[in-house]
């Protein structure tokens, strides 16, 4: 009898019997389920402290040194954003408690998706400094937005809402006084625009940034 | 199968790209430079061998009906891990490959060698295969990044030291007054590179085969070369 039943159940007959099937699925997803688990969890912190990290060196590159002597990280606030319902996280630079400048995200879509940048604004209005956090621009061409790639995006250290004036505020091929790139209109273009709707932002809640955090 | 028979097999008989042409799209995406090429390389080799090494281990339990959605869960899983992994201690290097790491899941040659290789052999020997086949893999991807790179951007193995370390920088050069043809880093450049490539390997082995041919003329064994 044992015999039989050891016959009727060895592995071969077993792994094609149609129960067998679902069984051998959801042990092998649970497995996963619970690889993945150990995986996160024993990552997280890691992966947190290299983005804070990550954040840290961009934003000590769009402030001048000497700007700031605050965690920028923690010295933070949150408006309105640019759309309605959104909000947007002003990051503050201090200097001896005082107010000295203002960073945060801007972003526009450009040839192949949406670009993200960080800018830097100081209390009268004028770009500190602009960095590409993010985008899918054609490489070779657009990505000269990149400041390891090309000093294109110094170009706005300086500039303002008046100087140049507004109608200034575009590529050269448009009228305004930025440089475009052989081959590539539509990524500068996006990033002037998205400098300008960020100077735009900063003077209307200039006020709302530049007053009492609390 | 010898282990140095599985090395050839990988490395250069039976070659991802140049034999299997598999894995095109992390082959040409890829391959904008030498470094990414290297990059992606390695990063694969280590998915290809542990997802051999799993499956050939489970390979007796696994029943045929179920099999593919066993290893695709098995193999999404390893690649979710190593993403994590490298996102979490080697960020420099998760920033270079970024995207392309999550890509790794859908390079059909890492289901092919599970499919072809590692539900039918031992785990030692399907370890051997998955490190043969990635290291074919890398050695493709890295020749296509930089025969792209050194016309398309005219540099060679520009960001290494962000791949291998700062010890690497010396890899990176640039060549004088070349700043390379833009259309060799686009789609079209990856695709003229590879075809110039497999017919460079075609007419090397056209010319092995015949003089192998030539050698064995008069001889009664059979012509292994045209096998």
């Amino acid at each position: 009898m044992t015999a039989e039943i050891q016959r009727r159940f060895t592995l071969e007959s077993v792994r094609e019997k149609l129960p067998y099937q679902p069984l051998l699925l959801g042990t092998v997803a649970l497995a996963a389920g619970a690889a993945l688990t150990l995986a996160n969890n024993a990552t997280r912190e890691p992966i947190a402290a290299a983005e804070a990290h990550d954040m840290q060196m961009t934003l000590a590159q769009v402030l001048p040194s000497g700007i700031a002597d605050n965690d920028l990280l923690q010295d933070t606030l949150e408006l309105p954003g640019p759309q309605a319902g959104s909000t947007r996280k002003i990051h503050l630079a201090k200097k001896a408690g005082a107010i000295t400048g203002a960073v945060f995200n801007v972003s526009e879509r450009g040839y192949a998706g949406e670009i993200r940048l960080l800018m830097a604004v100081d209390t009268d209005g004028k770009v500190l400094g602009v960095r590409v956090l993010k985008h899918s621009e054609t490489p070779g061409l657009g990505d000269k937005i990149e400041i390891t790639r090309h000093p294109w995006i110094t170009g706005f250290n300086g500039k303002s809402l008046g100087e140049p004036a507004a109608d200034k505020w575009a590529v050269r091929k448009d009228g305004g006084i930025y440089d475009s790139f052989a081959g590539a209109t539509i990524t500068p273009r996006a990033v002037v625009k998205a400098v300008k709707g960020g100077l735009d932002y900063f003077a209307t809640h200039r006020n709302a940034i530049l007053g009492d955090p609390q | 199968m010898s282990a140095g028979k599985l090395m050839r097999d990988g490395l250069w008989d039976n070659n991802i790209v140049f034999a299997q042409l598999l894995a095109m799209c992390p082959a040409m995406a890829v391959t904008t430079s030498g470094t990414n090429g290297l990059g992606l390389g390695l990063a694969t080799t280590a998915v290809l061998v542990v997802s051999n090494l799993l499956v050939a281990s489970i390979r007796h339990t696994v029943s045929s009906q179920v099999r593919i959605p066993v290893f695709v869960v098995l193999i999404a899983t390893l690649v979710t891990i190593v993403d994590l992994v490298l996102n979490a201690w080697l960020h420099e290097l998760y920033k270079v490959l970024g995207l392309f790491i999550a890509l790794i899941v859908v390079n059909c040659a890492i289901l092919g060698r599970a499919e072809a290789f590692a539900v039918k052999n031992t785990v030692a020997a399907s370890a051997v295969d998955g490190l043969a086949m990635g290291l074919g893999f890398t050695f493709a991807l890295t020749v296509i990044g930089l025969i792209r790179e050194i016309l398309g951007s005219g540099t060679v193995f520009s960001q290494a030291s962000a791949l291998l370390g700062t010890s690497f920088a010396f890899l990176e050069m640039k060549i004088p007054a070349w700043d390379g043809a833009l259309l060799m880093i686009l789609p079209p450049g990856g695709f003229a590179v590879l075809g110039f490539l497999l017919a460079g390997k075609r007419a090397w082995e056209l010319k092995q085969q015949r003089a192998a041919r030539s050698a064995a003329s008069g001889c009664t064994l059979p012509d292994h070369a045209s096998a």
